[in-house]
């Protein structure tokens, strides 16, 4: 199976309904070990990249996805801005030129989005952020052989999960210590919305 | 939540639109952002000064802007970093040809976003050099402590040097070494409310204070029965000293309210920590009291020490004509 334009643009879209529809809790979760701006953040940046998007006419996989990220940077503001934008930015740059995107492409599309998100926030695994749902998607992904929806969204889900039992070391919610230990991530709860909609988007395709 | 706004999403645009109105001989907005510069940048052969950081914590940063202090603000909304396509605008509005400094304040996405801004500048051939505060002392690791009231201190130190003719190095250096003496300690009475979040963004009872707060709502290290004023001052100046070694120092000292705390308040603050500083040994060579990083609507205050010497003290001496920090 291969993904094509629209299905880029359909990911994007979808992962833009699924954060305005969720921006409240995630709001909640940020203000319980961060500084409560991430909901409202990502809403604007993801309702600002779905107009952005909805308004072009695309001809590959990459150029979605590099628009996608330099919105993201420009109007997310906060970690999340930077971080999110370079991951979809690494991930257009390591799509670049192909047509269609098959499973190999996109699984070294996310090891591409890992390394930059690594790289930009100076994280590692395990640091409750981001990274722990982008790391672990994209080691799932390396062991499969072909896209399975159900099993994305089910993968993302447990990988945001995880960071509930984890102590924040990076980021803003580092500052609450023990404290951020029973809470999920708010970054990372983003992330799976973000696979979520991927999911669909492949369950959609075939 | 009440708030005198129009919209919560179009808050920091309309401060940005209302100040440079407030200020046309002194400020400029530029066009299509809302980073506020010098009416006369760039200023030739000066290294421009930016800072920038979320909003909600005027008159930081726009306040600070001025002839010896900084050249351009960049805010992002409430609480928010700014974005690096508007710090880039302002680098390049303030480049008079011996590069730009930016003053960063310790939070993750405050560095990655000035961090990018300087990489886009780089690659115009903007020289760019920074510094990260990170004053607080409510959090024990070092590399993770937060900037706070602190910050204000820098700026002036980096601005007076700028002015001075002082090259990009030189204006690092010198704001290197206030970072390296400046310490803060904060504390809240009450929380405060972001207005597209439209609720606190924690509870605190009537009888309860919070130590260690930050500047954007986040809890604090403790939360303990409120005390007296002395307790308050002896308990955030003690923290402070605690941490760094300021005795038989020449200090600036920097009593600051974070928003909603009376001047009244934040005075009978200020006479516990002079008492305190003095009992230790500590030679107070400036003080400021008032509002200079606020959290909001917060009530309560922080202690700021800054240890100061003969090149230091000269900075802080010399003029500046930014709104909030007329001398």
């Amino acid at each position: 199976m291969e993904l094509t334009v629209q299905d880029a643009v359909a990911w994007i879209k979808k992962s833009n309904e699924k954060i305005q529809a969720n921006k409240d809790y995630l709001t909640d979760l940020d203000q319980t070990i961060g500084d409560g701006d991430h909901g409202i953040n990502m809403a604007r940046g993801f309702h600002e990249t779905a107009e952005k998007i909805a308004g072009q006419d695309y001809t590959s996989y990459a150029d979605v996805l590099k628009d996608t990220a330099m919105t993201l940077m420009s109007k997310v503001g906060g970690a999340s801005g930077p971080l999110f934008g370079t991951a979809f930015l690494k991930m257009s740059q390591a799509l670049q030129g192909s047509d269609a995107v098959d499973h190999q492409t996109l699984t070294s599309g996310l090891e591409e989005a890992v390394n930059g998100i690594k790289q930009r926030g100076k994280a590692t695994e395990g640091e409750k952020t981001l990274l722990d749902v982008w790391s672990r998607m994209a080691d799932f992904f390396s062991h499969e052989t072909d896209f399975a929806g159900e099993k994305v969204a089910e993968e993302a889900k447990s990988a945001m999960e995880q960071t509930k039992d984890m102590m924040a070391t990076k980021g803003r919610a580092a500052y609450f210590k023990e404290r951020s230990i029973g809470h999920i991530d708010p970054g990372s709860a983003s992330s799976f919305y973000i696979f979520e909609a991927l999911a669909e988007v492949i369950e959609g395709g075939t | 939540m009440k708030k005198i706004i129009n919209d919560p999403n179009e808050v920091v645009q309309e401060m940005t639109d209302g100040m440079a109105a407030a200020h046309p001989d002194k400020l400029q907005q530029l066009p299509e952002t809302t980073v506020i510069a010098r009416k006369d940048a760039p200023a030739a052969n000066k290294v421009g000064i930016v800072s920038g950081g979320g909003s909600g914590h005027e008159p930081a940063h726009a306040g600070y802007v001025g002839k010896g202090m900084l050249d351009a603000a960049v805010p992002g909304e409430v609480f928010t970093s700014p974005t690096p396509d508007q710090i880039f605008e302002a680098i390049k509005a303030v480049d008079g040809g011996a590069g730009v400094f930016l003053i960063v304040k310790n939070y993750t996405g405050d560095v990655l976003n000035f961090e990018m801004a300087a990489e886009l500048a780089e690659a115009e051939d903007i020289k760019v050099e920074k510094v990260v505060v990170k004053d607080d002392v409510a959090v024990d690791e070092v590399s993770s402590r937060r900037g706070i009231a602190g910050t204000i201190l820098v700026h002036k130190i980096a601005g007076a040097k700028a002015e001075q003719g002082g090259s990009l190095e030189e204006v690092k250096a010198a704001a290197e070494k206030a970072v390296a003496n400046v310490r803060s300690m904060g504390m809240a009475l009450t929380p405060c409310t972001v207005p597209a979040a439209g609720k606190p963004s924690f509870e605190l009872a009537e009888n309860e204070m919070e130590i260690g707060i930050g500047i954007h709502g986040e809890s604090g290290i403790e939360r303990k029965d409120i005390t007296s004023a002395d307790d308050i001052a002896k308990e955030l100046t003690d923290k402070v000293m605690s941490d760094f070694d300021f005795s038989d120092a020449d200090v600036a000292v920097m009593v600051n309210g974070l928003g909603s705390t009376p001047e009244m308040e934040l005075y009978i603050v200020n006479k516990k920590v002079q008492t305190v500083l003095s009992e230790n040994g500590i030679n107070v060579y400036k003080t400021f009291v008032g509002e200079y990083m606020t959290s909001l609507e917060m009530a309560g205050c922080s202690v700021t020490l800054l240890k100061l010497d003969d090149e230091l003290k000269q900075l802080l001496d010399e003029p500046s004509n930014a709104l909030a920090f007329h001398k």
